[in-house]
């Protein structure tokens, strides 16, 4: 080889070298949010399945999340990854009698949960419903609008997750990204999800929402105390549920899921199922009770109920 | 494998050789691609938000379209039984295109469920060991599998084939055969999978009838041959190739069985829920008359019912089947209308009313259209290349040269109107 053709072949090596570069450089680019964000955007996209990962991968997990989270929305935020109690099976339940129809639940649940404010995504849904047909879904209506509630000749269910002890929604997902935790609670990895909404025409309950655009959701506004399974802010095209505030209700100094303790009038009770002595077990044990959907097997550990 | 490498170069070399009407045709294709790949980058950046898609119906337009062109896909085995089951001679001349068909069908099926995926960056999670696929719990993993090998069944069955005769050999049956009867129950198996993907769903009533799985196959074999009929037309007008009337009377015949089939299992179907006037019956309501208010779909049913009713008759006397004139009337209406009927006449109604009885009335956006458009640009310009390739080596215009490595191309033109005798020039690679 002559020294000419060394030489060119050099230029030419630079010359695509600097091009792959810029190539690089440029996907980067379009593929980065912003910043030098690119260390964090590589390490979640490799990431593996939630329960595939051990203690040590989870706290790597997790500390980013909270950095990355805590500088979005300029304030601490904590992402935990609390365990299921031992011996907790949680049921709630909904008194039909008591439910007047204000959607108090459907905003504080809202608030607690790190829902996306535009557009607007409500895990919970309260159904307008005539006192003459019963519970009839087919003649509900969900954008009731009146002055004052309760409107006379209507009573109201709310809807949620009803937290199947069989889920029709889990088995669907051609990936794992959603099971059902041995607290009963179905939970989804939002890293995990490739947004195909299988599971959203399986659930017979329209318990699923799924994240159509970037969740709008103000610094402002933004709870801070979050669980990874739970009310952490959600990315864009990934499917999002009900938790029973896992945040909350998880916890050893656990509170109430966030829509029973706003519950102005009581209609809402939430409890072990496995503690004979819950509130839950009492609900069960001395009212008379019903599930939604029934003929499904679906087995909803949700019970509705009417106290008068 | 240096003659495996050979071929393909040689494919590509052939690729890049065609009449003006094949570079016209070819760079149409290419605008239409590069238009819906704009609206696909659209949707990237904003989300799903740009579809019509909500809560209340999840899937719409892509899901639609996938679950149409599986249909279509699967249509390939009407050619390959009586080609090869029976050795009926006139189709097993053309079998390989069926399989071309099939291959480009699904090539369309998989960028349908992956434009319609909220995130695509995570497709590898579906690939087992990486990912985590779900299976046999999933359907839709299932489906990723059954889709999957089929493509990769007829792909190989047709290469090899193909591969053989530029070698100017029979290809070796011992090998092709059974891949050949298994490409049969796979055929099957893709679209049966896919209306279980459906079928499973117990919280979707109009979805949730075992009658799903057999209308599936049975207006499979209506669509996808009537596709396959105007297209041999087409082929054998504009190209080289030699397609036999029998060929063409023989599928029409067999669709209007299938079609027969199909409106009975629609009319029991329809007879259940409409005799029995369960609350199930508010989706089929929806769909064939509206429902407090809400019709969009209605005109579009009715169209579609009308249309294969139509083309049923039309292909089931003798005399209209015969005619080429009747008989195209009856593939394009029949293709439509199977179109409608298994595309979003399936899929809506299974969403509307929704699981609360709210109703979200569902009709695609423009960059849902736009993005459609060229996915089926995309499988147009998959099955051109590969017409391009099979139509001369079926002619025995493209083979190896004399001395065993270059290829020899005696098709300069490939799309041309009727059977203009091109001079025979032999093209060497420079």
């Amino acid at each position: 080889m002559s020294d000419m053709e060394e030489r060119d072949e050099h230029v030419f090596r630079l010359t695509r070298r600097k091009a792959l570069k810029g190539l690089a450089l440029g996907i980067g680019a379009m593929a980065l949010p912003a910043k030098d964000a690119s260390a964090s955007v590589w390490e979640s996209f490799f990431q593996k399945n939630f329960r595939e990962l051990n203690r040590s991968e989870r706290q790597v997990i997790l500390a980013r999340l909270e950095k990355e989270y805590s500088a979005r929305y300029k304030k601490p935020v904590r992402v935990k990854d609390t365990p299921p109690i031992e011996g907790a099976l949680y049921g709630y339940g909904l008194d039909l009698s008591r439910c007047v129809g204000c959607r108090r639940c459907v905003y504080g649940c809202v608030t607690e949960n790190n829902q996306s404010r535009d557009p607007q995504i409500h895990w919970i849904k309260v159904l307008r419903l005539e006192k003459e047909r019963g519970v009839d879904l087919e003649h509900s209506e969900q954008y009731y609008n009146p002055a004052t509630v309760p409107e006379e000749g209507y009573f109201y269910m709310p809807v949620q997750c009803q937290q199947c002890e069989n889920p029709p929604c889990t088995k669907v997902c051609p990936v794992q990204a959603t099971w059902k935790e041995i607290d009963g609670i179905v939970v989804v990895d939002y890293n995990w999800c490739i947004g195909c909404r299988y599971c959203m025409a399986a659930c017979p309950y329209g318990a699923r929402h799924f994240n159509w655009k970037a969740p709008g959701l103000p610094a402002g506004d933004m709870n801070p105390e979050t669980h990874y399974l739970g009310n952490r802010p959600r990315p864009v095209g990934v499917v999002e549920k009900c938790t029973f505030c896992m945040q909350r209700t998880r916890e050893r100094d656990g509170k109430y899921p966030a829509c029973v303790e706003v519950c102005p009038v009581g209609a809402r009770k939430f409890g072990n199922l496995l503690d004979p002595a819950s509130e839950i077990r009492n609900v069960i044990e001395n009212k008379r009770v019903f599930i939604l959907k029934e003929d499904l097997n679906t087995q909803p550990k949700f019970y509705y109920f009417y106290s008068v | 494998m240096q003659k495996v490498w050979a071929f393909v170069r040689g494919c590509f070399l052939l690729l890049r050789k065609g009449s003006k009407l094949y570079y016209t045709w070819v760079s149409a294709l290419l605008v239409l691609i590069v238009i819906g790949v704009v609206a696909y980058a659209n949707q990237m950046y904003y989300g799903l938000i740009v579809t019509a898609m909500r809560d209340q119906v999840t899937w719409g337009f892509y899901i639609s379209n996938f679950t149409f062109t599986v249909g279509v896909a699967a249509a390939a085995i009407l050619l390959v039984i009586p080609a090869y089951v029976y050795q009926w001679k006139p189709i097993k001349e053309i079998a390989i295109l069926g399989e071309l068909v099939a291959v480009s069908a699904i090539v369309v099926c998989l960028l349908f469920v992956t434009v319609d995926l909220g995130r695509p960056d995570r497709f590898w999670h579906l690939i087992p060991k990486i990912g985590i696929l779900n299976f046999p719990q999933s359907l839709l993993a299932w489906d990723v599998v059954v889709l999957n090998t089929y493509l990769v069944l007829n792909f190989g069955i047709a290469g090899y084939m193909l591969y053989s005769y530029y070698y100017q050999r029979e290809p070796n049956m011992k090998y092709v055969f059974p891949l050949l009867m298994f490409s049969i129950p796979a055929a099957i198996s893709i679209h049966t999978v896919t209306a279980f993907l459906y079928n499973g769903l117990a919280a979707r009533p109009f979805w949730n009838a075992s009658i799903l799985a057999p209308r599936f196959l049975a207006s499979a074999f209506c669509s996808g041959p009537a596709g396959m009929i105007l297209m041999f037309q087409i082929v054998r007008k504009w190209t080289n190739i030699e397609i036999q009337d029998k060929a063409i009377f023989k599928i029409a015949e067999l669709i209007a069985y299938a079609m027969f089939i199909n409106l009975f299992l629609l009319g029991s179907e329809l007879f259940k829920e409409y005799y029995s006037d369960t609350i199930h019956l508010a989706p089929v309501k929806y769909l064939y008359q509206g429902l407090d208010g809400h019709s969009d779909l209605v005109s579009f049913i009715w169209t579609a019912t009308i249309f294969n009713l139509t083309a049923f008759f039309l292909f089931l006397i003798p005399q209209t089947r015969e005619n080429h004139v009747t008989l195209n009337i009856g593939c394009v209406l029949m293709f439509i209308g199977v179109y409608i009927e298994k595309g979003m006449g399936l899929v809506i109604p299974g969403f509307v009313p929704d699981v609360l009885g709210d109703f979200y009335e569902y009709s695609p956006t423009s960059t849902e259209i736009l993005v459609s458009m060229g996915i089926w640009a995309t499988g147009l310009l998959v099955f051109t290349l590969l017409m391009r390739i099979a139509v001369p080596i079926m002619n025995h215009d493209f083979h190896v040269g004399e001395d065993g490595v270059k290829p020899h191309i005696g098709d300069q033109l490939f799309l041309v109107r009727k059977r203009v005798v091109v001079e025979e020039e032999d093209i060497y690679s420079p």
